[in-house]
């Protein structure tokens, strides 16, 4: 099938009568991408599912779950007159606890959009006098990419580009929301793009321990509909079971290079996420061999832990605990244009998808 | 207009500061290359400024009067120029009011440093834009700035056209009952600046979209169809144009994605990239509010001009309201508003 067929309105209309088939009972699942979440909103998929199907968006944005102290960091590095600081787009326009990186660029730092870390390598080869820091956030899907930046740095010998880690992993951040003794998700759809890096192995002791059936999906309404119904199927028959609904781009055993190139550069860490906190295991920091490309080390950046912004109910939303357009600030106080948090800004994020695609009084 | 830059290059291969300091060197730039290369009009003694007398004899006071300055970067991209944009623009605003451009105006400020090769060639799109437009360069400005202080080149254009006789159109026209016309692809030209300034390589090169709009405006009014609104989605894309009229008229419009006509190199790059086509900028297309018992008409001659081959019927003027509504292929409606900011790249 194209691209194109996988948004076919035909094929999603069989695959929601066959969900409509299904469902006999309410059920509450949650996505947990960011991407996934948008794909949603933007097509109406929640619009479309009979009601007793509830479908609750996680935490699966990188930019939205960066706390606030990673931001602040990021915008200190800005400021110093040696540093180039680069980062993907999205980043720059997430509030820290005081203005934003497009805000220190406009005061003279130097911040730059790349879109790949080897981007920011190439930079910092070419300019040998500026301290290229990257600012890596991301799940496992951007993580092979900075693990190679830093390899690659290592390997043509550049003293001038480091790494300002913010990695995070998946699996983690599922097993702390399931662990919520006021839990109500009865099924996930694991993220396709992460599974494809990491394969299915990190599923297999959260469906073991919780017993919720996780079904990998796509992007594409299709994709959506069918890891959906896959979910639904599993629920409805009484089990819980590891599937893979988006062979296409996923293979059980994921990217070994991937994981081997991640694995060589990076360890997990307790890492703290905007919202949720601090969880144990749910980071990528650089490894011993590789401390020299910590940018936290090298400029003696201290672990400053900022507090999340209080009227901003971010972690309530990427816990899937509060509907974005039943925020109180939502549409009002907080808009893409004046955002109090980072899932109103990010272009994966929850809130800015309920605005973007059902209006400010959603 | 083939060949070399007139200005001897082993002389001056650069822009110096200088050159925009009013002496002898200055004149030697307008005289050797700037005026020949841009046909300034011929005849015409250069003075502080420009009599239209016989270009506006016809225009019976009906002008149309317009400006924009454009600071593109990178200057040369897959499909046009910072020269070509910089006539298209202005032209294609004057043709929104229904105005054919007549007379323009260029202004250049100059980074020192910039090659004098460089300047030749957007001095020669200027001009071969400006033919294509049927719209004389009449005068202008340059100035040249320290080197760090712009990026290469940046032009502002005004421009001065006239309207027809009976021609009104603007936004407070717009009715319940029309139909909303597009007339060809979206999101070219941005993806395409985007891509040459980022070095992003896609496996077919987009070219942008850029190119004067008033030889299509003229075939519509030339066939007698009352236009009552035309806007060019420029910056902000087809979103930002419809919001914009929808607010201005106080209308609401009905938007059907399915009609919407995005060629698959875009619609792939915007994936990749995390951009909603309807976000992307365009600068050869045009937006046509008409009644709808004119909306095949309208649509047939945008489809025989030049570019329109995709020229679609992508909505309609629903009532009262000031909304733009998108309605899904899945006949899911969602309103559809302007983009917050700068379009940024996505993170995976």
């Amino acid at each position: 099938m194209s691209s194109a067929e996988y948004r076919d309105p035909v094929t999603v209309r069989r695959l929601l009568d066959a969900i409509a088939g299904t469902v006999s009972r309410p059920w509450t699942l949650m996505e947990i991408c960011g991407g996934q979440t948008h794909a949603i909103l933007r097509a109406g998929i929640d619009r479309l599912l009979p009601p007793a199907v509830t479908l609750v968006h996680g935490p699966g944005c990188p930019v939205c779950v960066t706390p606030v102290g990673v931001i602040d960091q990021a915008i200190a590095l800005a400021g110093r007159p040696e540093v180039t600081l680069c980062s993907f787009g999205d980043m720059l326009r997430v509030p820290g606890s005081c203005g934003d990186l497009l805000a220190a660029r406009a005061a003279g730092g130097d911040v730059r959009v790349v879109y790949s870390p080897l981007d920011a390598v190439a930079l910092a080869g070419r300019e040998p006098k500026r301290q290229v820091v990257f600012l890596a956030v991301g799940f496992e899907t951007t993580a092979p990419a900075a693990a190679a930046a830093v390899r690659q740095a290592q390997a043509l010998d550049l003293p001038n580009f480091s790494l300002l880690c913010a990695q995070v992993r998946v699996a983690p951040a599922m097993a702390a929301i399931l662990a919520a003794p006021d839990c109500r998700i009865q099924g996930f759809l694991a993220a396709g793009h992460v599974c494809a890096v990491m394969g299915l192995a990190e599923y297999a002791p959260l469906v073991a321990r919780f017993g919720v059936p996780i079904v990998v999906a796509g992007f594409e309404p299709v994709d959506i509909l069918t890891g959906v119904l896959h979910c639904l199927r599993q629920l409805e028959g009484g089990r819980a079971r590891l599937e893979n609904a988006y062979a296409r781009a996923v293979s059980a055993q994921g990217n070994p290079a991937a994981q081997a190139l991640v694995g060589e550069v990076f360890e997990c860490v307790a890492r703290d996420w905007r919202g949720l906190g601090e969880l144990p295991e749910s980071g990528l920091g650089l490894r011993a061999g590789y401390a020299d490309f910590d940018a936290a080390r090298r400029f003696g950046l201290a672990q400053t832990p900022a507090p999340d912004p209080g009227e901003c109910l971010a972690g309530e939303v990427l816990q899937g605990r509060l509907r974005p357009d039943r925020c109180p600030a939502f549409g009002s106080r907080c808009t893409p244009q004046r955002p109090l948090g980072a899932p109103m800004v990010s272009s994966e994020g929850a809130c800015a998808a309920y605005y973007r695609y059902r209006g400010p009084v959603a | 207009m083939d060949g070399a830059c007139p200005l001897p290059l082993d002389e001056y291969p650069v822009v110096l500061l200088a050159h925009g300091g009013g002496g002898r060197l200055m004149q030697r730039l307008l005289d050797g290359l700037i005026l020949p290369t841009l046909d300034v009009r011929a005849g015409q003694s250069l003075h502080d400024a420009a009599r239209l007398d016989e270009l506006l004899t016809d225009a019976a006071g009906r002008l149309a009067f317009t400006t924009d300055s454009y600071v593109v970067r990178p200057l040369f991209f897959p499909g046009g120029d910072i020269g070509t944009l910089a006539v298209c623009g202005t032209v294609n605003d004057l043709a929104m009011a229904g105005a054919q451009a007549r007379a323009l105006s260029v202004s250049l400020i100059l980074e020192e440093g910039l090659p004098m090769q460089t300047l030749w060639q957007v001095l020669r799109s200027l001009r071969q834009s400006a033919a294509a437009a049927g719209v004389r360069i009449v005068t202008g400005d340059t100035k040249v700035v320290e080197r760090g202080r712009a990026d290469g080149v940046y032009i502002n254009t005004a421009g001065i056209g006239a309207v027809p006789a009976g021609v009104s159109i603007h936004p407070g026209r717009v009715r319940a009952g029309d139909a909303v016309l597009l007339s060809g692809d979206i999101g070219r030209h941005g993806i395409a600046v985007l891509a040459q300034r980022e070095g992003l390589q896609f496996e077919t090169t987009i070219e942008s979209d850029c190119q004067p709009l008033w030889p299509a405006v003229a075939a519509l009014l030339d066939a007698g169809l009352d236009l009552h609104c035309l806007r060019d989605p420029t910056r902000g894309g087809l979103a930002s144009a419809l919001v914009e009229i929808a607010r201005q008229a106080g209308v609401d419009v009905l938007l059907d994605e399915a009609a919407l006509p995005v060629t698959p190199p875009v619609a792939t790059a915007c994936e990749l990239l995390g951009f909603d086509p309807l976000h992307v900028a365009c600068e050869g297309r045009l937006v046509a509010f008409v009644p709808a018992p004119q909306a095949q008409a309208a649509l047939d001659l945008l489809r025989s001009a030049p570019g329109g081959e995709q020229a679609a019927r992508i909505g309609a003027v629903r009532g009262p309201g000031g909304q733009v509504t998108l309605r899904s292929r899945y006949g899911i409606d969602r309103p559809l508003d302007m983009p917050a900011g700068e379009l940024l790249p996505r993170i995976c």
